[in-house]
């Protein structure tokens, strides 16, 4: 199979993507990839390659996304869009157990069987792949696995497309989340179009995405010059990220800024509408919600995507704990770029843009970093903040202290 | 008293002061669940359902309406003597509604240009929610109020329990049923991110800007969004009638529109001063001040009957 294809990978056409979903689906597989709905690329179950965005760009600032037709007819120049994935693999809402009363009082708990769905991905943007990693983590990796979600990733197949047209919000560059993609996909796919056609250069990540690929139709061997496209572009990408995290130590400078003047300034922008962390890829916050009929004889408990810019997300006895504005946002950033790494192991942030893309103000979480690193260095100067202001030039290493991958990777970088 | 309790079904009172009986027809739109519900209570006070109505007093009442009269000011506490829980259903019996305009004007001229004999009318010179009279166990906000969310605080008051009503914005409706954002992808000026949610996202599933008729959120920062509305093209006169409709006199959202029209004065006499000839002193910004109310869920402290005893 994957012997012919060589260590390049093999070039497959807008055919070869075509067989690929209808493949995907002759094996019982749900194909989700992107559309066009609603004047936004958004993510659906797709029942043929013809509903992928074929032409269709985005333009992305600051609370602002707008649909761009393109000439080149590309179907994966557009970057993250108002959903990730966790709309699938972890939807809002989910009931988790039910319960009903006999007529002897006896009580009757169900749990509710584990999802039997099968999904393909198509389109998982390398930031969108390393998030998946992120909740893999998160919600299976640690002593109280989430079965809804086991059961709902185990099955997944994972097509990532690698980017190629950054968005002005993108910054997955300096979280080492991108733009080629990292580990964790079954098949990746890197989308070349220019006079010698469209087309894409595709390498399995595992045996089944080996045999899938090998079922593919090909275009006539090249001699490497799609691979050599795919590398320049996706090379060309990582130059071309519209936004980028301060290359310092995140998790110092959050640890020694929670006191900045920087929060009272955003608390006064931020709605705490909690669109933020419904788009993002990796925040995972539910509340549990209890339901009871008019009989009083069935109940049921149902998970919903919460979130801590909710006021009684953090409420105690006597009240919510974190009522102002000020604390909810400095929690989601204190966790997200910093906590997170005490809690899993990683940054909880890949680089995505979406919470600034898709803030109706426009709160753009790059400017409110740069904006506590500037503060502590103009506040501490000493050094003693831990945010590395003191010594630039050490702090330079370790970017986004995301670990391995680093800017631009390469495609093929994978295993 | 307790064991007693639970051998009667709980006695229901639905009671009407100003409003539009929108909000108690909700309940008996509940036709799927009317009958398990007339079998889980008895519905003692109930006028618009039936014409004899029981005497007192009520486990639960449900109150439609706001106090516009002295008459209902009086009848307000008769309701309050005479329930358990009370719990005001819509806008009206828990903001003002929308005959709460009348605190931003004259009664006496409205009176005057709308009644053949104004002297006919007697009537208080402001529309006030229920609260402003009365202790409220709890409040259910919406004009009208959703259907599954009446039911939620009926079978949550049978079940001893808090009603399962979030707080928050219509923001998280949107997100969870999938909705792209109207706002950021079309530029049309939303209410959503200061309304409380309960409707489910209806308008901007429609591609419509949210017209904030569930009344603000928990925590709303109308200084955040006045700006955003402006930008999206709403000028100031838009902005003060997009806060002044059903839920005109809800603290957050009149004191924003009063904010907004107080801007929207200086910045008129500073022209009308610039165009008598002098170099006017700039109009205030766009009612975005500095101080900005971000300790605290907002000025109104707790509410919605939350800490239902």
């Amino acid at each position: 199979m994957a012997a012919t294809d060589g260590a390049d990978g093999a070039v497959i056409g807008t055919g070869g993507l075509a067989a690929l979903v209808r493949l995907l689906r002759e094996r019982g597989r749900t194909v989700v990839g992107p559309t066009v709905r609603d004047g936004a690329v958004v993510l659906a179950e797709l029942e043929s390659a013809d509903e992928l965005p074929y032409g269709w760009g985005v333009e992305l600032e600051a609370g602002r996304y707008r649909l761009r037709r393109r000439a080149d007819g590309a179907a994966f120049a557009h970057s993250a869009g108002p959903q990730s994935w966790k709309t699938f693999l972890y939807p809002q809402r989910v009931r988790r157990w039910s319960a009903d009363r006999g007529p002897d009082g006896a009580l009757a708990v169900a749990a509710e069987p584990e999802p039997a769905v099968s999904y393909a991905f198509l389109g998982v943007r390398p930031c969108d792949l390393r998030a998946i990693a992120v909740q893999d983590r998160v919600l299976t990796g640690g002593r109280y696995a989430d079965p809804d979600y086991r059961g709902r990733r185990a099955g997944a197949f994972l097509v990532a497309v690698e980017c190629t047209e950054p968005g002005a919000t993108c910054f997955c560059a300096s979280m080492g989340s991108g733009p080629g993609a990292g580990p964790g996909y079954d098949l990746a796919l890197t989308e070349v179009v220019d006079a010698d056609g469209h087309r894409f250069l595709a390498r399995p990540g595992t045996d089944e995405g080996a045999e899938i690929l090998a079922a593919l139709p090909r275009l006539p061997a090249d001699g490497g010059a799609t691979a050599q496209a795919a590398r320049t572009a996706v090379a060309g990408a990582a130059d071309r990220m519209g936004r980028s995290m301060p290359p310092v130590d995140l998790r110092a400078l959050l640890r020694g800024t929670l006191e900045a003047d920087r929060w009272d300034d955003v608390a006064a922008r931020c709605l705490t509408c909690g669109n933020c962390t419904m788009v993002c890829p990796t925040c995972f916050c539910t509340a549990p919600e209890d339901v009871t009929d008019l009989t009083g004889d069935h109940a049921e408990r149902w998970r919903v995507w919460d979130s801590c810019f909710d006021l009684e997300f953090s409420h105690l006895a006597g009240g919510p704990v974190r009522s102002s504005g000020r604390s909810r946002y400095r929690q989601w950033l204190t966790h997200k770029l910093g906590t997170w790494h005490d809690q899993f192991g990683s940054s909880g942030c890949v680089g995505c843009g979406r919470c600034i893309v898709w803030c109706p103000v426009g709160i753009d979480i790059t400017e409110e970093v740069h904006a506590l690193h500037a503060e502590a260095r103009g506040g501490c100067g000493a050094g003693g903040c831990g945010c590395g202001a003191a010594e630039d030039g050490a702090a330079e290493v370790g970017a986004g202290g995301v670990g391995a991958g680093g800017p631009g990777a390469a495609p093929g970088t994978g295993p | 008293m307790e064991g007693r309790e639970q051998e009667h079904r709980p006695r229901l009172a639905v009671w009407k002061l100003a409003s539009c009986d929108g909000c108690q027809l909700t309940l008996l739109d509940c036709e799927d669940e009317l009958l398990a519900l007339a079998g889980r209570v008895e519905i003692a006070h109930f006028l618009e359902a039936s014409s004899a109505p029981g005497p007192g007093p009520y486990d639960l009442s449900l109150v439609e309406g706001s106090v516009t009269t002295a008459e209902d000011a009086e009848r307000v506490r008769h309701i309050r003597a005479v329930s358990r829980r009370l719990v005001t259903i819509g806008a009206c019996a828990t903001a003002g509604g929308i005959q709460a305009l009348r605190n931003f004007a004259d009664v006496e001229e409205f009176r005057a240009a709308v009644y053949a004999r104004p002297e006919y009318v007697a009537t208080l010179a402001t529309s006030t929610p229920v609260s402003a009279h009365v202790p409220v166990d709890f409040e259910l906000q919406g004009c009208p109020i959703d259907r599954g969310q009446l039911l939620e605080v009926l079978t949550a008051h049978l079940a001893g329990r808090k009603p399962g009503i979030p707080a928050h914005s219509v923001c998280f409706e949107c997100k969870r049923r999938g909705t792209t954002c109207v706002t950021v992808a079309h530029g049309t000026p939303c209410l959503g991110p200061v309304t409380h949610a309960g409707c489910g996202a209806l308008c901007p599933a429609y591609g419509r800007g949210c017209y904030g008729c569930f009344g603000p959120s928990d925590s709303p920062n109308l200084r955040a969004l006045v700006p955003l509305l402006r930008s999206d093209g709403a000028d100031r006169r838009d902005v003060v009638r997009l806060l002044r409709t059903f839920n005109a006199a809800a603290p957050a959202f009149a004191e924003a529109s009063a904010e907004v029209e107080a801007s929207a004065e200086a910045e008129a006499s500073a022209e009308a001063g610039a165009s008598a000839g002098g170099p006017a002193e700039a109009g205030a910004p766009a009612g975005n001040g500095d101080e900005n109310g971000t300790e605290g869920p907002g000025e109104d402290g707790p509410r919605d009957g939350r800490s239902t005893p």
